[in-house]
């Protein structure tokens, strides 16, 4: 839907310099992509499904999960496809026995050391690459951490987080701009924290929830789901999605609103629509439940 | 947004109140190098993120920008071309604002003269700027005036009708543009159509089959005092809350008790909807109803049903439909979709191109959107760059002076108390009530640094807060982003406070808006015994 729209607004656009072509190879065949795309753009462009976990669409690659690495031609290394960008004539191989042992190993590691039950196809990657996480057997280090449940809006299971930075990201720089939180500790240690690891509510978070939005895992993840997860309620077959406008201010932010029998169970926004590329304030993300407030006062 | 090189936000702060779009503009600063002036009376989480804030005196936004545009044209600054072939009535406007020398800028606005030259030469000299502006300029009795000042900025640098130029009034709710645009307001009919333009009654008139009488109507304010008058007696209020939206809220509920019928249609039982003699309780249209909505940018977007509104509420326009057959009149088209067509035949030169199909393909379309093939408009006024017959009309300057607001600080009331959002509530807080913030602090009185020394509180002390019209009491909450002589409440908590109790229903003459940035109070410690509050001894207090 979206790029149709930007399409539609790139004809009302003073006309910008059209950006050169580059050729690539991958696994064999021939693509041209626009000058600074990545190798997974252009990988995209042939159809192709590179497994990706750090990586998100309105992010800036950071380029730390490991798991989109592939073979290039005349590299020592593997590289990582959601970051490195194409030049001419690169010869790339996706999927072979060393790529995919390197995923393996990632998801393996992964696996091993964080709760990834409710992180959408994640458990599909580990059995596409024959990963198993158990073989480190039952005393392998983990992350496994106490869930913080410090305010109303959201909670946050870092016994679930992979660092992947994407929360940091949404937060920082590109988006919200608030810098409620960053990667605290080294090694082991590292995890996703405040400054001085203060509650949310003292912390400089603003309850956007930007964050959850892009969160692969749920460690990050509003209340309502977390109770619903945990009284067994939760079921995503059962839901329904609608999208509609978000009555909080004038600048028409998409609300998709995610109903389970007969109510709204969470909002979230479309990252494709260029209003919000998947962005919302507090009043949107959790500003809904006074139309499911029905009992008289 | 993402493209500009200068930004004003003029009595704006939205990084509170419109998040998301403060997104596009923080990408603009970090990836452009986009430059922000903020020009707010307080030092808001918006004028943080500044090149530069200017701290201006509430109310004197006319002799700001007039000063701006004195220095811009003396500077040689102004943009000849571009006022010769598209603007009029340039000489009276150079004249006009010759008395508003930098000197003077800075004895009226309390902003340095060295920095409105600053921000002066920095819009002027820019080769894609905006000025964006939200209630700060409009919620005064001279709103009209002060826009007209930003647009003389505007048409004086040729910032208009380009790519990443313009001016962007942002809107507060996700139709309030589109309210407009549909003839709810007094002058128009659908498709901002002139009600008074007879050639446009009569195309409505053939359409609908009634004659439809050709006069302006009335705008808020002077509907209350025609109620006031008893010269309105029926009132019919659809999703509004006017006894705690509006100003002089006590004077409000005297003129609604005068009314003969009362009849509101609801989502809630609001203080108005209890003052009602019939309520009529209906749908939340963002989502238990589908229709259409147009935002700030003039998208017109479609909003969805999602969930099952509660039994025995009925949809807005069944309830429009079932009064109009009531009273005689079969209104045709029902269901969304075929009102929407119907205004696309009654409108087409703005929305023929926008069948709802075409509207969720592309998440929204801009209008003017005239033809099925049309991509819709992402910016308006580049006929003002061609020449000739394809210019149209010309842009015309208006003369603008400054003269603050209505009710300025005296020794009985040495404060001005200006008004605003919270980021995590709205409005009269009717639908933000229903969650739970954890950043809400419910309603405050915020106070410089330096007032709150002057007159011994600090943070948390419950102090009372009385203008001419009423009192309330709020705890006290130091604010190192006022100024000395400005203090701050906002609307959203009148389970605290009805702040309105204290606001003045000054209004401005054109738009109707009442003056809810400025009126003047008196602050005391609420243990003290004050002058003031025994002389509004009759005046009921807001705990």
């Amino acid at each position: 839907m979206s790029s149709a729209h930007q399409q539609l607004v790139r004809l009302s656009r003073p006309s910008s310099k059209p950006k050169a072509m580059v050729e690539i190879s991958v696994d064999g065949e021939a693509v041209s992509v626009p000058e600074g795309s990545t190798i997974l753009d252009a990988c995209k462009k042939l159809g192709k499904d590179i497994p990706t976990l750090c990586w998100h669409q309105t992010l800036t690659p950071a380029n730390v999960c490991r798991v989109c690495m592939v073979e290039l031609e005349g590299a020592r290394t593997l590289v990582p496809s959601c970051s490195r960008e194409v030049e001419p004539g690169m010869k790339v191989k996706t999927r072979n026995e060393r790529v995919d042992l390197t995923r393996r190993l990632v998801l393996e590691m992964l696996g091993s050391s964080v709760d990834l039950s409710i992180s959408p196809g994640t458990p599909e990657m580990i059995a596409e690459y024959d990963a198993r996480p158990e073989r480190f057997g039952p005393d392998a280090a983990n992350v496994a951490r106490p869930v913080k449940d410090d305010n109303a809006l959201y909670v946050r299971d870092y016994s679930k987080c992979i660092l992947c930075y994407r929360c940091v990201q949404a937060c920082g720089d590109d988006h919200q701009n608030t810098f409620a939180i960053a990667v605290a500790g080294r090694g082991f240690d590292a995890h996703i924290s405040t400054e001085f690891d203060t509650p949310l509510p003292n912390s400089a978070c603003v309850y956007c929830g930007n964050c959850i939005a892009v969160c692969p895992t749920g460690a990050l993840i509003a209340r309502r789901e977390w109770q619903m997860r945990g009284d067994n309620t939760w079921d995503e077959s059962k839901q329904t999605t609608t999208d509609t406008i978000c009555p909080y201010c004038g600048v028409g932010c998409t609300l998709t609103l995610h109903v389970q029998d007969g109510e709204i169970v969470k909002a979230t926004s479309p990252f494709g629509n260029d209003v919000t590329l998947g962005n919302l304030c507090i009043k949107g993300r959790f500003g809904w439940q006074h139309v499911q407030n029905r009992e008289a006062d | 947004m993402e493209e500009t090189d200068v930004v004003l936000l003029w009595g704006s702060n939205a990084r509170n109140a419109h998040p998301i779009w403060f997104h596009h503009l923080l990408k603009g600063i970090r990836n452009h190098g986009t430059r922000l002036y903020v020009i707010d009376p307080r030092r808001s989480e918006s004028a943080q993120w500044a090149d530069a804030w200017l701290g201006n005196h509430v109310g004197s936004d006319i002799a700001l920008a007039n000063a701006m545009g004195r220095e811009i044209i003396h500077a040689g600054l102004c943009s000849r071309d571009f006022i010769a072939n598209a603007c009029s009535g340039f000489e009276e406007y150079a004249k006009g604002v010759e008395e508003y020398t930098l000197e003077r800028g800075e004895e009226l606005t309390g902003v340095p003269a060295d920095v409105i030259r600053e921000c002066a030469h920095a819009y002027a000299r820019a080769e894609k700027a905006m000025i964006c502006w939200t209630l700060g300029i409009t919620q005064h009795h001279d709103a009209t005036e002060a826009v007209f000042a930003l647009i003389n900025l505007c048409l004086l640098t040729g910032h208009i009708g380009k790519w990443g130029s313009g001016l962007n009034p942002l809107r507060g709710q996700n139709n309030v543009q589109g309210g407009g645009d549909m003839g709810a307001i007094p002058n128009r009919l659908p498709g901002f159509q002139q009600i008074t333009d007879p050639a446009v009654r009569e195309r409505f008139e053939k359409h609908w089959g009634v004659k439809l009488q050709p006069n302006v109507g009335w705008n808020l304010t002077e509907m209350l005092d025609a109620m006031d008058r008893g010269k309105l007696t029926s009132l019919f209020v659809i999703g509004e809350n006017p006894a705690h939206s509006d100003a002089d809220a006590n004077h409000v509920e005297h003129v609604l008790a005068k009314l003969d019928h009362l009849v509101v249609q609801e989502i809630y039982m609001t203080r108005t909807a209890e003052l009602a003699h019939v309520v009529l309780p209906t749908v939340a249209s963002w989502c238990e109803a589908t229709g259409t909505v147009t935002n700030s940018e003039r998208r017109v977007q479609l909003c969805r049903k999602a969930i099952e509104p509660p039994e025995g509420t009925r949809d807005e326009l069944w309830i429009i439909n079932e009064i109009g057959t009531r009273l005689g009149k079969d209104l045709g088209a029902t269901g969304p979709e075929a009102m929407w067509n119907e205004l696309r035949v009654l409108a087409p030169h703005m929305y023929e191109g926008m069948t709802y199909e075409r509207l969720a393909r592309y998440d929204g379309l801009q209008w003017p959107c005239p033809s099925a093939d049309h991509p819709g408009t992402v910016f308006l006024h580049d006929r003002l760059w061609k020449k000739g017959a394809e210019r149209g009309p010309a842009a015309p300057f208006n003369v603008v002076h400054h003269e603050g607001p209505v009710e300025k600080p005296d020794a009985e009331y040495p404060f001005t108390l200006t008004t605003g959002r919270h980021l995590d509530a709205y409005n009269t807080g009717i639908q933000t009530s229903g969650y739970s913030s954890p950043m809400t602090r419910g309603e405050t009185l915020d106070i410089s640094p330096e007032d709150a020394d002057r007159i011994g509180i600090t943070s948390g002390i419950r102090v009372r807060v009385a203008s001419r019209r009423g009192s309330v009491v709020v705890p006290a909450r130091i604010d190192e982003g006022l100024r000395p002589g400005v203090v701050f409440m906002t609307l959203h908590y009148p389970d605290d406070a009805v702040t309105n109790m204290l606001t003045i229903n000054a209004s401005d003459l054109a738009a109707g808006t009442a003056e809810f940035k400025a009126c003047a109070v008196s602050v005391e410690p609420e243990t003290s015994v004050s002058p003031a509050r025994s002389a509004l001894g009759a005046m009921p207090a807001s705990a």
